[in-house]
């Protein structure tokens, strides 16, 4: 299998990319090309031309100050890699272990996971329970989009067409905060068939201030499971209250099946996941 | 190197890589996958093509230190850098431990998965000299092997890594089952 024909760029930064991508309105961007690619030789995707992020310098970065910012085309090993993120945000790298296998995390890239917005995605998830948010660089200058507004709807986000997403930036945590990803991995494919990224800070009670939690792989986009935070808000992490939480998980979300999970099963698995990783977030900050 | 006659297409694209430590210079279609440009331009056949979507790894090769699935990387992204193939890990005539242990604990029956499944397990060794077998299967994820059940894969990188790491010996700890059977050793 190969791609239809297109013509290939290489632009040696951002702003130049943006102006290839002014120039050529059929264009697409290649981060790490890991879902693009494929797509393009099923013919799914037929781009007049592609713009490659891979040679401009800068796009691979982790910095820490305060928050943590990650250039975007930085990858799942670099991510998976850092000591740095394993101490501060753990969940990211672990969740970077987790995606696709060793040779899809050497290519793929945090921002094109965000940009793609592929309803599996694991990152998706992770970034909105960290309640993360992306800088968009466009014709008109920057902006910052919040992960919670990103994802707009199937392989749709709230990026233009002529806009490069740079950078994903985290807001340092308060306190102490719990974190974890669990997903039911799709056996062929990795991809997740659930999954759920909850990120709860507590207070000096102990009781869950604010807790973030997000499902990806269940509906046409990543989203957050508020019935399952509002119910676990200012209470304690004891064992009902996280089955409670994670029982109310699904509640309002439109559910997708498909032939390998029904909508049904998908949503007894939000629930399973959601205690799990709030329990394995719990046991953090005991 | 010549290129086979053009057709007509949009413009090639120049492109020169390293490919096991031989410069190659060539004009390609930005289409063309690095995994077709191995093989269909340079000749370098050990790198096979076999689910075409990224799942099954028959296809990695190195690509600037890091194990990459070439079908799924276009020969234009490859453009300026280093390429090591299966062809490229025996060093002097003699094989690259990996596959020494390939060889030693016959991991594999058709072979076709052979030279990616190498390549990953190489890049594995790289990254955690001394995997536990848990840290193995995680690391050949993404290759798929269709005869062996892969537990004599598992055993040929537990071999390649006590090579690697002081001839003939790992960590006790990461020792496998079959391992102590056959010294005679009991775990308890």
């Amino acid at each position: 299998m190969f791609p239809t024909q297109f013509d290939y760029h290489r632009p040696g930064s951002v702003q130049e990319a943006i102006s290839l991508l002014q120039a050529n309105p059929d264009a697409k961007i290649l981060a790490g090309g890991h879902s693009l690619l494929p797509a393009m030789k099923l013919r799914l995707a037929s781009p007049a031309a592609l713009v490659d992020l891979g040679g401009i310098d800068g796009l691979r970065s982790i910095s820490t100050n305060g928050g943590v910012t990650i250039g975007a085309m930085t990858t799942y090993a670099q991510l998976r890699d850092s000591n740095e993120l394993a101490s501060r945000l753990p969940i990211v790298s672990e969740t970077a272990n987790n995606v696709g296998d060793p040779q899809v995390q050497n290519k793929g890239t945090l921002g094109g996971a965000l940009a793609h917005a592929d309803p599996a995605a694991d990152f998706t998830a992770v970034m909105l329970a960290l309640g993360a948010s992306v800088k968009a660089v466009g014709p008109n200058g920057e902006r910052t989009i919040a992960a919670d507004d990103l994802f707009v709807d199937l392989l749709t986000t709230a990026l233009a067409a002529d806009e490069v997403l740079t950078e994903v930036s985290v807001p340092a945590g308060q306190g102490k905060v719990g974190m974890a990803y669990e997903k039911f991995r799709h056996p062929a494919s990795g991809y997740a068939v659930v999954g759920v990224a909850v990120v709860v800070p507590v207070d000096g009670q102990g009781n869950a201030a604010s807790p973030r939690i997000a499902v990806t792989g269940a509906t046409s986009k990543a989203t957050r499971a508020t019935a399952a935070e509002q119910g676990l808000n200012g209470k304690p992490l004891t064992d009902q209250n996280i089955a409670a939480a994670a029982a109310a998980a699904a509640n309002g979300l439109d559910l997708n099946g498909d032939h390998f999970a029904s909508a049904e099963f998908r949503g007894h698995l939000i629930e399973v996941f959601t205690k799990r990783a709030l329990e394995r977030a719990a046991a953090q900050v005991k | 190197m010549t290129m086979t006659e053009a057709v007509a297409a949009p413009a090639r694209v120049p492109v020169q890589m390293t490919v096991n430590g031989t410069d190659y210079a060539a004009e390609v279609e930005p289409r063309l996958l690095l995994v077709h440009f191995l093989r269909d331009n340079l000749g370098l056949t050990g790198t096979h093509v076999g689910c075409d979507t990224s799942q099954c790894g028959a296809c990695v090769v190195y690509l600037n230190g890091e194990s990459v699935k070439s079908c799924t990387v276009l020969a234009v992204q490859a453009n300026g850098g280093e390429v090591t193939t299966i062809e490229g890990l025996a060093k002097d005539g003699e094989y690259d431990p990996v596959q020494q242990g390939f060889w030693e604990m016959h991991g594999l029956q058709c072979g076709y998965c052979t030279p990616g499944m190498i390549m990953s397990a190489h890049a594995l060794l790289k990254r955690i000299p001394n995997p536990t077998e848990e840290q193995i299967r995680h690391g050949l994820e993404g290759n798929l092997c269709r005869c062996t059940g892969y537990q004599n894969i598992v055993k040929a990188v537990q071999y390649a890594a006590g090579q690697m790491n002081g001839g003939g010996t790992h960590d006790p700890a990461n020792t496998a089952d079959w391992e102590r059977e056959l010294a005679g050793k009991s775990d308890s």
